[in-house]
């Protein structure tokens, strides 16, 4: 969730060393970043990364682009290509479509200070921490290693921005993805279950019991309650580990692209 | 308060049982609520125990859920059911998790097949294997997927064979101890098949069996020494085998040698095409085989479900194997030794006349494809095909989904092998008007290659009775304790036969082709009968 408009022009002097000035002409809404966001990760994100940064020589998740400095040299950019390059036009997203990337783009830079600030990490130590002090196999399921109470995390580094995750490390209730909720339901006969919603029509409810990880289904009309839980089950990493872990953490996340299609 | 209690219950979900273990598909005839593998159990009977519904009450079936599938594809696949869950494929390749009492759809897995998958005769699929946790998909570009079947995440993902080379595979995967055994098909376009194994943890292969010999191999002097027709030479798998833990051997047909009509360049026998095979299920080696069909040039695959029954057999205990072939006999072999029992016709046979002593067919002179074509009974379909029997213990028949009285003319013609190209040499073309695929059916004459399921004795190999329909089947044989039997057609019903003597006890109007295998489970006290036909899957129960 992005709450506030990004003034563009804010970051560019902060991030944009060493790569060509970037002028920045407009400032942006949340709606049209929260668009871009989307456009971005159903288009770009499977060659720049979330983090825009998989592409030798253009880290675009912090505002280096190496051919295109204004906003509408950005947009004509990413509609027309870059000959002789695996950067192909991409005719099917509209101007105005482009224009919500370039937006998202332009604030991608202005909210990676958070991470920024970290000391490097390092994915091995990561490792160490998400399988130990951390306590992560309790709730998440990395390849088949883990509880499937919580999201799998197996693809998390193809998903989600290292600021994403160090935001939902240290505040996890800052945004929970809807596909990730957790439902509380009572029977009519009073039991209780919360688990992950997998499907649910006007009738009957499917979901992932939290507790023995099996897949339930139930009819509505049998339930006295079925409601979402406000809260995330996941504790504020925030003063449990040291910001040199949480960097590992995160490298290590970040690493995790999948193996299987 | 809610957020402590969550918290404690998600800690204590990190030590929790796998859901089918090795022990429980071995002993899958105990839990008969469940439908553990694709054939329900390891012997390949398609017989369950659950006696709810019979052939008294099978008039009051209904029904209970339809899950329509995103796929215009033939539906072949048989599911997977435990605990409540029932798993199964739209094709070509997406997984599907349902709850069994509702047909509500738990997740997804959608896998898009490479471009260059090419299977021959369907982007189909028949099913899975489950083990642990961890369901198992081979896909018709020649992968086998492994994935979580709580969650629909994919775990790993192999390449089995190339499909540029025009290997697929379409089979339910067998899964036996820490292994998973899938075989590939492609025999059209000029493959040299295989099973293998592959470890269910991690995807890598454990064996292989090529089902045809290589050079110093025992069965290689099969193929002419004078050209590489062995490398080309088909001999697919397209069903799933079947496993006798007590012999550790696993059981598996074999496709037809390719070229399919024309064989002037493959002399010889062509093993292991037309064949069964018995591989130790640790090492893939081969402890015997018995060719049905040698030298076969009518596409006469063994791609049957191996079914395996212990019964007496001329006054002693034996171990058997029942097999109804597509070349028209019914066989009945010694499955620890692949020693040839009985070979008897169950449809009408005009290729061979008999057997001698160890088995071989004696083949009827002139009865080979040729330029101006031969007419052949069986036709090219078989007297049946890879639709499963089954073996009922209860009235000791067994079932066979039969195609009647019907023949094909082959054509030879020549052909050159080109990679991934299709591999023919010839065209059998029907001459019973069989294959009807429109809504009306009103070319072809009665007792005309009608499709029909025949119950016969494997003790002799008499037919017991038939039940006939007006056009061919495609679907397999579901037997239960009670006595029941249920299949369909490609006239769009779903019925139940009484198994001892065929009449029909109920039918029901599914509107589409049933191209698949029945399966029976139970839930909350509750049996339910499962088909797949046309593009939907629907359940019944009794009212």
């Amino acid at each position: 969730m992005w709450a506030i408009a990004i003034r563009s022009c804010l970051f560019i002097s902060m991030l944009a060393a060493g790569a060509a000035p970037v002028i920045a002409q407009h400032e942006y809404t949340s709606s049209e970043i929260e668009a871009g966001r989307q456009q971005y990760a159903a288009n770009c994100t499977r060659c720049h990364g979330p983090d825009g940064d998989n592409v030798a020589n253009a880290d675009i998740g912090h505002g280096k682009f190496r051919r295109a400095s204004t906003d509408e040299e950005l947009v004509q950019l990413i509609r027309n290509g870059v000959p002789n390059t695996a950067m192909a036009g991409m005719n099917n997203i509209s101007e105005p479509n482009a224009k919500t990337i370039v937006a998202y783009l332009r604030s991608m830079a202005a909210t990676a200070a958070a991470v920024a600030a970290l000391p490097t990490g390092d994915a091995a130590r990561g490792k160490a921490v998400f399988e130990s002090k951390g306590g992560c196999t309790n709730c998440h399921r990395i390849g088949d290693v883990g509880s499937r109470a919580g999201p799998d995390l197996s693809q998390i580094g193809a998903q989600r921005r290292s600021v994403e995750l160090h935001r939902s490390l240290i505040e996890p209730d800052a945004e929970i993805v809807p596909a990730n909720r957790l439902i509380k339901i009572v029977t009519r006969d009073g039991a209780t279950i919360t688990g992950r919603l997998l499907n649910q029509d006007s009738f009957t409810v499917q979901l992932l019991d939290a507790k023995d990880e099996k897949l339930k289904s139930f009819s509505k009309s049998n339930l006295r309650e079925f409601a979402f839980v406000d809260k995330s089950t996941m504790p504020s990493y925030k003063d449990k580990l040291s910001t040199q872990e949480l960097s590992d953490l995160i490298s290590y996340l970040s690493s995790l692209k999948g193996q299987a299609q | 308060m809610i957020r402590r209690t969550i918290l404690l219950t998600l800690i204590t979900a990190a030590s929790l049982q796998a859901q089918v273990s090795y022990e429980r598909i071995l002993r899958a005839g105990q839990e008969p609520q469940n439908w553990l593998t694709y054939s329900g159990n390891y012997n390949g009977q398609r017989y369950s125990s659950l006696v709810q519904i019979t052939p008294e009450n099978v008039k009051n079936l209904e029904l209970q859920w339809i899950f329509q599938a995103r796929s215009l594809e033939k539906f072949e696949a048989t599911p997977i059911m435990t605990d409540g869950i029932m798993y199964t494929v739209e094709a070509p390749n997406n997984i599907v998790a349902l709850d069994a009492a509702t047909g509500r759809v738990f997740w997804t897995y959608n896998y898009t097949p490479a471009q260059a998958a090419r299977p021959c005769c369907g982007r189909v699929n028949r099913g899975l294997a489950i083990l642990g946790d961890t369901l198992f998909m081979a896909t018709i570009d020649a992968r086998l997927i492994a994935v979580d079947a709580k969650s629909g995440r994919p775990l790993w993902n192999v390449a089995v064979a190339k499909p540029e080379s025009g290997y697929a595979m379409t089979v339910a995967p067998l899964v036996v101890k820490d292994k998973v055994i899938v075989g590939t098909a492609g025999g059209e376009y000029g493959i040299r098949g295989f099973i293998a194994a592959y470890d269910a943890k991690t995807g890598k292969e454990a064996w292989r069996f090529y089902t045809i010999p290589g050079p110093g191999e025992p069965g290689h002097e099969t193929w002419p020494a004078s050209n590489n027709a062995w490398e080309h030479g088909g001999a697919s798998v397209w069903v799933t085998g079947s496993y006798d833990p007590d012999l550790n051997l696993t059981y598996w047909g074999i496709g037809n040698p390719g070229p399919d009509w024309n064989g002037d360049d493959r002399g010889g026998d062509n093993l292991y095409s037309c064949s069964v095979v018995a591989l130790d299920a640790d090492t893939g080696k081969l402890k015997w085989h018995y060719q049905f069909s040698p030298h076969d040039e009518f596409d006469y695959d063994s791609t049957q479900v191996p079914v395996l029954v212990d019964t007496q057999w001329q006054g002693s205990q034996r171990k058997l194997m029942l097999w109804a072939n597509r070349n028209g006999f019914f066989y009945v072999l010694d499955r620890a030794t692949g020693q040839f029992l009985l070979g008897k016709p169950f449809v009408e046979v005009n290729w061979a006349s008999g057997f001698d002593e160890k088995g071989r067919p004696q083949r009827i002179p002139g009865m080979t494809p040729s330029a101006q074509g031969t007419l052949i009974l069986p036709g090219n379909q078989g007297g049946t095909n890879w639709y499963n029997p089954s073996y009922s213990p209860k009235t000791g028949l067994f079932y066979i989904p039969t195609w009647a009285n019907y023949s094909s003319l082959y054509v030879k013609q020549p052909v050159e092998y080109q990679e991934g190209r299709n591999f023919g040499g010839g065209t059998p073309r029907p001459t019973t008007p069989t294959g009807i695929r429109t809504t009306v059916n009103n070319y072809a004459k009665e007792d005309e290659g009608y499709g029909a399921i025949r119950a016969v004795d494997p003790h002799t190999g008499q037919m017991k009775w038939q039940f006939k329909m007006t056009d061919v089947t495609d679907a397999g044989v579901l037997t239960t304790a009670s006595n029941l039997l249920f299949s369909g057609g490609r006239e769009g019903y779903f019925y139940a036969l009484d198994a001892r003597d065929g009449k029909l006890l109920w039918k029901f109007p599914v509107g589409g082709r049933v191209i698949s295998g029945p399966m029976t489970y139970s839930l909350g006290g509750k049996q339910y009968v499962e088909v797949a036909a046309g593009n939907s899957l629907f359940v019944f129960a009794l009212k």
